[in-house]
């Protein structure tokens, strides 16, 4: 990376330079102010920058340079499924043939992309063992509000109005609180037990006739697959609840072990994680969701049939809640998740999981004399170390993240879940190689050392970043959120 | 069999299994009961060699038909546009495409300055305050502005203007019975808001007003006196807007609206069969604190360099939970990145130029089509769409039109029962007078649409 200050676009700027190219107009031209009223017509010009190629190409190669990514180094950000993003699957996305046409043609000019759309629904629905699945959501968040939406109408259609209540796991993502808010729901949170999972007891205290639905991740947010799933979907289900699950961490269990055979209604994927579209610097994703038959009539419009081998989109659904974005969702995100998915067939998607089980497990048993475990089981695809230990020594969990960015590395997801003090999450996903692991396994026992030995050198970090540590509180509390000409 | 993303190697597997303790990897799968333990294979495709995989793909792709080949007078909310070859070779950096969210600045600085730079354009563009990194397209952006005008005015009732993008409406219409508010249709005359109409619906349960600028059909609306109505009632004023069309009409900020929301897909960004498309969402200053999604912020680091931060974090789903302002978490943010890219390209120049070609284009096609004998539907000022009159269904005519290598307009009966036969054109500055003059001619040549008048 390189240490000089980046200029702002903004401060590149010369009156006069152009970085673009369109061909001179070609109609008769008419006065502007004779069609368009004055009180309309911008009299300021917009500030945008001017600026010639070259310069723009200059100052993004140098924002790159700045920047880290999967393909800048190991990335174990955990919950986030940090995965190699094939090139192959830009390739694809970019054929004119997906990337220029307009969601509004007639739909016989578009059944290959509809037909794309198709399989990949169905390869999503026998992925996850659901009956039906719509590619809308244009991201996980807006899949779980999709989803309980649906879980929503189906308690209406039953006459059942009184369903206010949403129930997640103290360690879930904060989406799905938030999202169950949006839906018009109050949620409410169930404790986990010592062993990391939910625990059935108070499951069973606080679900009754008012729940909705309980939200929950398998594996969850610690990385462990939660075994007493049957029973919880029992109480749920006894209760008229339905079960909704966050596929955030699917990348543990393809073709292991299926949501929809383990008693879930409604299942939302993130295909920008476990199925390889790229993470974008925080998107676009795409948040497919899948249905059991019950809830079918509620997807969301419209919904895509396929009829005597021609592809339709069907917005006769007098049940369903409405159009939940604009058009037919993240269509170049599913691309490239197709194109992934057939990269890989059954076979290769077995091994995913396997391959990302089975490193999580080696670098847990390799770290695990170095930095406090606060659960001990066999992990699935991610695991949750404390950092307690070197707290104790000054060095917080948020040095030891920090301390990693000197060696090359991006941090693992850090606080998070609330549940363990000063957690390290770690999700090394299987395209990661042996070696890549045992380099990063040898710099955090390094750093477990300096944080005995040497404990400022950690406190300090990071020592080689562009920036070093950025002030985030005057940052929230003078907010400056754009640029301004200094005068 | 082997797979090029997995390079686990038999003997990294037999060395990792004996440092866990363990005979096979099954082992580490006996906490999922057996009883719900997938036994059997997925009956998915087959996996493809590259190749294979290539052709398979291409031959999909091939059965569109698309943009590149076809000259597109179609709009509608998504649209055919000048895309500097940069945009793309910039994107393709993959600093950018494989990071995620920049939650540890030191290693995110170029996508914090980039996204920065992103939320100055669009409250450039816009006239406001406060531009956020990004929403998911422009349609869950307008239904996000009227939950938070709903939160922010403790009313519920959102009045839209059926002048809006119909399918926006429709979000709009699935959020609001979330959270049980009442969205109320505003009726139109002459392809704009009603006045009357609009008057008539504002009292003082009105969280907001949502209108289109551009609208729906192109239309240039009457910001001035909808704004009045609005704020007279103490609502809030949202208008949904083509960030383009602003290279060249008076921003919403200078109307006085205190949200302007909708799709930066004009900038860089491919239609791509209607996603994924990049919502912005700006406010004024007031609203700051409200605003659902991320924000970047400048700030200073321990030796008081310059430096870029997420910040204003404490109204987010990952700090506040079910209290947050939204449940948004993963956004556009490559898509943001390339429309900041076009826009630096077209600068402050480009974004006028293009902006009145567009004014321009579209203009030469009504008249053309109006000497032809072609009936428009509205009279009101507009950017670069308008609407016009057939003798038989849109279906047909576009039929037609893509035998002549041109993919025609949207056929406005799908979505308003009173345009039946009515087709909504867009003229961007990629089409050529050629192109125009050949669409108007093909048209004429169509016993269908021949007006009577002529």
């Amino acid at each position: 990376m390189r240490t000089e200050h980046q200029s702002l676009i903004f401060e590149l700027s010369k009156p006069g330079r152009v970085g673009y190219s369109i061909p001179e107009l070609d109609v008769p031209e008419v006065n502007v102010e004779s069609i368009i009223p004055s009180d309309y017509l911008r009299t300021e010009e917009a500030d945008l920058p001017e600026v010639s190629e070259l310069q723009i190409v200059r100052h993004y190669t140098a924002l790159s340079n700045r920047n880290h990514g999967v393909d800048s180094g190991f990335y174990p950000l955990g919950s986030c499924t940090m995965k190699y993003n094939p090139k192959i699957n830009e390739d694809v996305a970019r054929f004119p043939g997906f990337a220029h046409i307009h969601p509004l043609q007639d739909e016989e000019t578009v059944q290959g992309a509809m037909e794309m759309m198709y399989r990949l629904q169905t390869s999503l629905a026998e992925i996850t063992g659901m009956d039906e699945v719509t590619l809308q959501p244009a991201a996980g968040a807006h899949g779980e509000w999709t989803g309980l939406m649906m879980i929503r109408a189906y308690h209406e259609a039953n006459g059942d109005f009184n369903r206010t209540k949403v129930i997640v796991p103290d360690s879930a993502h904060g989406t799905n609180p938030a999202s169950a808010t949006v839906a018009g729901f109050e949620s409410i949170t169930v404790k986990s037990d010592e062993r990391g999972l939910v625990d059935l007891e108070d499951l069973k205290r606080v679900v009754d006739q008012d729940v909705a639905a309980l939200m929950l991740t398998n594996p969850n947010t610690l990385g462990l697959f939660e075994e007493h799933i049957l029973e919880m979907a029992k109480i749920v289900h006894e209760a008229g609840g339905k079960l909704y699950y966050d596929g955030a961490n699917a990348n543990a269990i393809l073709g292991f072990a299926r949501p929809g055979d383990m008693g879930f209604d409604v299942v939302h994927l993130n295909l920008h994680k476990t199925f390889t579209g790229p993470h974008g610097g925080g998107g676009p994703g795409s948040g497919p969701v899948g249905v059991k038959a019950d809830l079918i009539p509620y997807l969301p419009k419209p919904v895509l049939v396929k009829e005597n081998d021609v592809y339709k989109f069907e917005y006769n659904r007098p049940q369903s809640i409405g159009r939940v974005k604009p058009f037919y969702g993240n269509f170049g995100i599913n691309v490239r998740a197709f194109t992934y998915i057939m990269t890989m067939g059954p076979d290769g998607l077995h091994q995913v999981s396997e391959n990302a089980v089975l490193n999580a497990n080696y670098m847990m048993r390799r770290l695990e004399p170095h930095f406090d475990l606060p659960f001990t089981q066999h992990c699935k695809h991610e695991f949750v170390l404390s950092g307690r230990r070197q707290k104790k020594l000054g060095v917080r969990t948020l040095d030891i993240a920090k301390r990693l960015l000197d060696f090359g590395y991006h941090p693992p997801t850090i606080y998070f879940p609330l549940s363990v003090e000063e957690a390290i999450m770690i999700e090394p996903t299987e395209t990661e190689s042996k070696e890549t692991l045992d380099e990063f396994i040898e710099k955090m026992i390094q750093i477990s050392k300096e944080a005995e030995e040497t404990p400022e050198i950690v406190q300090e970090a990071p020592h080689t970043t562009v920036v070093k540590r950025l002030d985030e509180a005057t940052a929230a509390r003078k907010p400056i959120l754009k640029y301004s000409k200094q005068v | 069999m082997t797979f090029r993303y997995l390079p686990m190697t038999d003997q990294d597997k037999k060395e990792m299994l004996e440092t866990i303790g363990i005979e096979t990897t099954e082992d580490l799968f006996q906490d999922i009961p057996e009883e719900v333990r997938f036994k059997g294979r997925l009956q998915i495709e087959e996996a493809l060699s590259e190749p294979e995989l290539v052709k398979e793909m291409g031959r999909l792709a091939a059965l569109n038909k698309n943009t590149k080949e076809y000259a597109s007078f179609l709009g509608a909310g998504v649209y055919d546009h000048y895309t500097p070859s940069i945009v793309n070779h910039m994107l393709l950096r993959s600093e950018f495409y494989t990071a995620y969210t920049p939650y540890q600045p030191e290693i995110s600085q170029g996508e914090l300055q980039a996204i920065f730079e992103f939320q100055t354009m669009i409250c450039e563009l816009t006239g406001m305050d406060v531009a956020n990194s990004s929403m998911y397209d422009g349609g869950t952006s307008l239904a996000e502005a009227g939950l938070l005008s709903a939160a922010q005015t403790r009313r519920k009732k959102i009045v839209v203007s059926k002048s809006v993008h119909p399918e926006s409406r429709d979000v709009l219409k699935t959020y609001a019975k979330g959270q049980h508010l009442q969205v109320v249709e505003v009726e139109m005359e002459d392809g704009m808001t009603s006045i009357n109409a609009l008057r008539a619906e504002v009292d003082e349960e009105t969280a907001c007003v949502i209108v289109q600028y551009p609208n729906f059909f192109g239309q240039i609306e009457p910001l001035k006196e909808i704004e009045e109505i609005v704020h007279e009632a103490k609502g809030m004023f949202v208008v949904s807007s083509n960030p383009l069309a602003l290279g060249a009409l008076t921003p919403p900020g200078k109307f006085g609206a205190d949200i302007v929301v909708g799709d930066a897909q004009p900038f860089g960004i491919a239609q791509g069969f209607g996603g994924p498309h990049c919502g912005y969402f700006a406010v004024t200053t007031k609203l700051m604190r409200k605003v659902p999604g991320r924000l970047v912020g400048q700030t200073l680091d321990e030796d008081g360099k310059r430096g870029f931060v997420l910040t204003l974090q404490a109204r987010e789903q990952h700090i506040r939970r079910d209290k947050a302002t939204s449940n948004i978490c993963s956004n556009q943010a490559l898509n943001a990145l390339a429309a900041s890219i076009a826009m630096t390209a077209l600068g402050k120049q480009g974004v006028k130029e293009v902006a009145h070609q567009n004014i321009q284009k579209a203009h030469y096609a009504k008249k053309v089509l109006e000497e032809k004998g072609f009936k428009t539907a509205f009279t009101g000022p507009f950017f670069n769409e308008f609407v016009i009159e057939l003798k038989c269904s849109a279906k047909e005519v576009n039929q037609k039109l893509l035998e002549s290598g041109i993919i025609g307009g949207y056929d406005l009966g799908l979505s308003y029962s009173e345009l039946k036969n009515h087709m909504l054109l867009a003229v961007t500055e990629m089409r050529t007078k050629e192109e125009i003059d050949q669409l108007a001619n093909v048209l004429e040549g169509l016993a269908c649409v021949q007006n009577i008048s002529h």
